[in-house]
């Protein structure tokens, strides 16, 4: 965004709670890699050009990319200097720091979309008989007490967490609600090419039926590893972890757990299968099919006949909470910028004349929430930001 | 869906229009279902609905339904009535039907016929006191669908997986509910 406004000689300033790419250096698990592959990680005008475009980056290294980045631009960064409370009145916005106040005609909110882990209600009762963790409180598997696990979400963080805790050696059962499930390749290439490749990835939020349901869409099933095989409910299982369904409450001493585990599969089995057609479509459209492998389609997730619906709690010595993210809003004291439920309301990432936002899962393309995606919505927000500047 | 030619008779656009109304104003979402029950004799009683809330208001059925309830004769009953469990799946059944209409409607697909087989599991040394062990209700509940429609077996499967997703019943069976039951 700060090369968007630079190129338009937009004077701003770009303010950073911690050191640039805090969250990435700080807030991320030991050995978190990015989905997306190295080629899709560019910035604007600054292109990965690594020896391992088909790799996939560690947090600290997109955060040292991001560092270089910064310099690249030249942007005015001002570092330690959290946002304590963003207020509003007349043309002005109120923009109150650690260092000091800053009023500005516009301020673009790139807070991130999960700044904060979601954690179910049940999390106060459950802590009277056992130690609870977000994924932001975990960094590898030797911080949780030795014991069996249990991973509440089966989303990108809740199976990578999964895997990784069970081969450490903590006995991993692992409570599954509703999922994206999404292999890492098809058809010898990575999956996110075909998402890109087919025009998936560009979709905007004018474009698609149910836009509220796109931005609630948990993250798909897939890991970043260079082994390109793909991590599923069906590799957990290989690896004797246990698949409940989704955590539905806890009436003390006992967890309990949904019985939808079987259709929670299939509808995600389903959706993979539908994705997969639509790319065999778009290749056999293109007259394309001699270039890839052939079509095939990935084992039906097993699921087991009776999964059990209730667990003792001292069965477990740990619960890990990988059911999701949200965005820090409390410093934002902006009226009628929430909707009921305390969520930013915005159209296309424009909250009100002057206030955007950014990062947010399909905020205006699919791939919004993606590094890749920023590069267009922070052109299209500074065409907009732009035009109320001269207003 | 006003120009598409199927039609399993359901309003879906009057759904969807309720469901954006009804984000405006979450209140009218507020639904209270009652049902009222009179023992007659044995274990033969005697259910009926007829008044609910939702909407802000006060509503009522066309009719008062009424439902006879009782055990059958090997339970050593008089069998005036389906037994309580059996209206369960009867509630699940019509729920996941009326929802596999409801999203072959939006989703443009003609139904031709949809009938669906419903099991429940039961141990009843659960309800006789036998064996601890044994939980009360069901283990297991088993649907059927047998469904002909213009769509392929995928689309269909995937009818009848929406129709999980969006059933009050089936998540009332498959999730806890907190039950509080209180003596006048």
């Amino acid at each position: 965004m700060s090369s968007c406004l630079k190129d338009r000689g937009i004077p701003h300033v770009v303010l950073e709670r911690g050191r640039i790419a805090h969250s990435w250096r700080e807030e991320r698990w030991d050995s978190l890699r990015l989905l997306t592959p190295n080629w899709q990680n560019g910035f604007r005008d600054r292109p990965y050009t690594g020896d391992d475009p088909d790799g996939f980056m560690t947090a600290s290294e997109l955060a040292d990319r991001i560092e270089d980045y910064a310099e690249f631009v030249d942007a005015p960064v001002i570092e330690d200097c959290a946002v304590t409370k963003l207020s509003h009145s007349g043309h002005q916005y109120c923009v109150e720091t650690e260092k000091g106040e800053w009023r500005s005609l516009a301020v673009v909110l790139a807070h991130g979309a999960s700044r904060l882990p979601w954690i179910p209600p049940i999390d106060s009762a459950l802590r009277n008989s056992i130690r609870t963790y977000s994924p932001l409180d975990y960094r590898s598997p030797e911080d949780l007490p030795d014991g069996p696990v249990l991973m509440v979400g089966a989303s990108a963080t809740g199976i990578q967490l999964a895997a990784e805790i069970h081969a450490a050696g903590r006995p991993v059962t692992i409570s599954v609600g509703e999922h994206v499930r999404m292999p890492r390749t098809y058809r010898g290439r990575d999956i996110q090419w075909w998402l890109a490749e087919t025009g998936l990835l560009n979709e905007t939020w004018l474009e698609i039926d149910d836009l509220q349901r796109a931005r609630r869409v948990p993250s798909p099933q897939i890991i970043g590893n260079d082994s390109g095989t793909s991590l599923d409910l069906n590799s957990l299982t290989d690896a004797s972890v246990e698949l409940v369904g989704r955590c539905a409450g806890f009436n003390d001493p006992n967890i309990q757990f949904s019985g939808s585990l079987k259709n929670n599969c299939k509808l995600a089995d389903l959706k993979m299968n539908r994705l997969l057609n639509s790319i065999d479509e778009w290749v056999t459209e293109g007259g394309r099919d001699s270039e890839f492998s052939s079509s095939h389609r990935y084992d039906a997730t097993r699921v087991p006949e009776t999964p059990p619906l209730l667990k003792n709690v001292s069965q477990f010595a740990s619960i890990v909470w990988a059911t999701g993210f949200k965005p820090d809003l409390s410093w934002l004291e902006v009226d009628g910028i929430l909707d009921r439920k305390g969520r930013l309301k915005h159209e296309g990432g424009v909250i009100q004349p002057g206030l955007y936002v950014l990062g947010l899962t399909f905020l205006r393309r699919r791939k919004s929430s993606f590094i890749v995606g920023a590069k267009d919505d922070c052109e299209d927000l500074t065409l907009d930001l732009t035009k109320y500047l001269d207003s | 869906m006003s120009d598409s030619n199927v039609n399993n008779g359901v309003n879906v656009g009057a759904l969807l229009a309720a469901r954006d109304a009804l984000n405006e104003s979450p209140e009218g979402a507020k639904f209270n279902w009652r049902a009222s029950c009179k023992w007659i004799n044995g274990t033969h009683s005697k259910s009926s609905v007829k008044g609910y809330h939702g909407l802000g208001g006060e509503q009522n059925h066309k009719t008062e339904f009424n439902f006879d309830v009782d055990h059958p004769e090997v339970f050593a009953a008089e069998d005036n009535g389906a037994t309580p469990v059996e209206y369960v799946l009867v509630g699940l059944a019509s729920c996941l039907t009326a929802g596999v209409a409801s999203v072959a409607q939006n989703r443009d697909i003609q139904l031709k016929s949809v009938e669906a087989k419903l099991e429940g599991e039961m141990d009843i040394l659960g309800i006789l006191g036998g064996d601890s062990d044994v939980r009360n209700g069901f283990e297991n509940i088993k649907v059927t669908f047998d469904i002909d429609a213009d769509a392929s077996q995928e689309d269909i499967e995937a009818l009848v997986a929406q129709s999980q997703k969006r059933s009050a019943v089936y998540d009332i069976l498959t999730n806890p509910t907190n039950v509080s039951v209180e003596v006048k």
